[in-house]
């Protein structure tokens, strides 16, 4: 459907060659664009009524006093349907260690919630279809998992600010909430005119970039990029997608020129995992609760863990 | 006079949410004292984790995200709603 109308527009409206490279990247462009928008609107709408049911503070009281394991699996998958506004992780750091709950579980928690998200998903599913879109999905679920474990080994509870400890929760009574699937419906429609008003930019300038190289990608990048046995490849594109910076939706595009150039695999999932899993701004944020060598440790580990999930899906493909 | 405070450490969204429920009571005519609430212990201290979250007479409103503004005027309308047939 989005690719007859992306050839009906491009090769037959404003007739361009269909074997031209403006034309492959421009048909590449309206089919992406088009597809991409209506999943997004679809999932955010079918999301934020999920969400009308699920809230971090609910989260948090399923989550205390269970087991560390159970407590961990549960962390990782609410923090895989519950994105969190960036400016939310600091109250929630604290919520989560005021309850008890165990540091090493918390930082599963933070690791899962951004990386994993329905827009993520939505642009897999739409751009290189829904096998690398599980495969990220496990691999995410993966790197909370092992990554929360490991830096609970640092003891990380030395790290964090005093102040955090006195915090004391308390719970005002609540307003009788509207529980109506009106309300819910409202609440869906405003998620959806609030985050596709949020990223709409990004995914016209991923899905750009993507179709940019769909038609112009160097091969020889791609193929340097593209041998399995190279095995620099993986660190070498998470160090570059450490420090850059997208909530996950811009990259995705660039993960599909990849592939489609033969870039392998675990290489491209790597890049995209770390671009998303560590951004500046949300340590940054984090800095208020913790110290910062317990940012650069879970910085680091977050780094390994990726690196590993590259190499592996590189060797099993 | 209704006190109404938001909660939220200067993220945007509490912006827009501060801006939307000005112009709500303002705009029906709704007598209110808007605070603004920063500091972290008193926000943690009414349960709330996910900012911005709002407080009306010292009950929760609201907790994440932006809220509509229908639901904005739901929170001022507590001896219920008489033009709404279907609620109560």
């Amino acid at each position: 459907m989005f690719e007859s109308l992306a050839n009906w527009l491009v090769f037959d409206l404003l007739s361009i060659a269909k074997d031209s490279q403006l034309g492959g990247s421009l048909q590449f462009f309206v089919m992406d664009i088009t597809k991409i928008f209506f999943m997004l609107v679809l999932i955010i709408y079918l999301m934020g009524l999920f969400r009308s049911f699920v809230s971090p503070e609910k989260v948090r009281s399923y989550i205390q006093g269970k087991s560390k394991f159970t407590a961990r699996i549960m962390a990782i998958l609410l923090g895989a349907v519950t994105p969190f506004c960036s400016c939310s992780s600091v109250p929630l750091f604290i919520g989560f260690v005021e309850a008890g709950i165990p540091l090493g579980v918390t930082f599963s928690f933070l690791i899962a919630s951004p990386m994993i998200n329905e827009i993520a998903v939505v642009m897999l599913i739409g751009i290189v279809g829904w096998k690398i879109a599980i495969l990220y999905v496990l691999s995410g679920l993966v790197v909370a998992f092992v990554g929360g474990m490991i830096i609970e080994r640092f003891k990380p509870e030395r790290w964090v600010e005093d102040y955090v400890w006195k915090i004391q929760m308390g719970q005002a009574p609540t307003i009788e909430a509207d529980n109506s699937l009106n309300a819910r419906h409202r609440y869906a429609y405003a998620e959806v005119k609030e985050i596709v008003g949020r990223i709409w930019k990004w995914v016209i300038l991923g899905v750009g970039l993507g179709a940019l190289f769909h038609g112009y990608f160097p091969e020889e990048w791609a193929t340097s990029l593209s041998d399995k046995n190279n095995f620099l490849a993986v660190p070498m594109s998470v160090l570059i997608g450490v420090p850059l910076y997208s909530n996950a939706v811009g990259v995705i595009p660039l993960a599909e020129a990849m592939l489609l150039k033969g870039v392998a695999i675990g290489t491209t999932l790597a890049f995209m995992m770390s671009i998303a899993a560590i951004s500046l701004p949300e340590i940054m944020i984090l800095r208020k609760v913790i110290k910062w060598q317990a940012l650069a440790l879970f910085t680091a580990i977050v780094t390994v863990s990726i690196i590993f999930v590259g190499w592996f899906f590189n060797i099993i493909t | 006079m209704i006190e109404v405070k938001v909660l939220g450490s200067g993220c945007a969204n509490c912006e827009t949410t501060m801006k939307l429920i000005e112009d709500v009571t303002s705009e029906n005519g709704i007598a209110i004292n808007l605070e603004k609430v920063e500091d972290m212990a008193e926000i943690m201290s009414y349960g709330i984790m996910s900012t911005p979250g709002v407080l009306v007479d010292g009950k929760i409103a609201h907790a994440g995200g932006i809220p509509d503004k229908k639901t904005i005027l739901g929170w001022f309308s507590s001896s219920c709603c008489p033009a709404d047939d279907n609620c109560c």
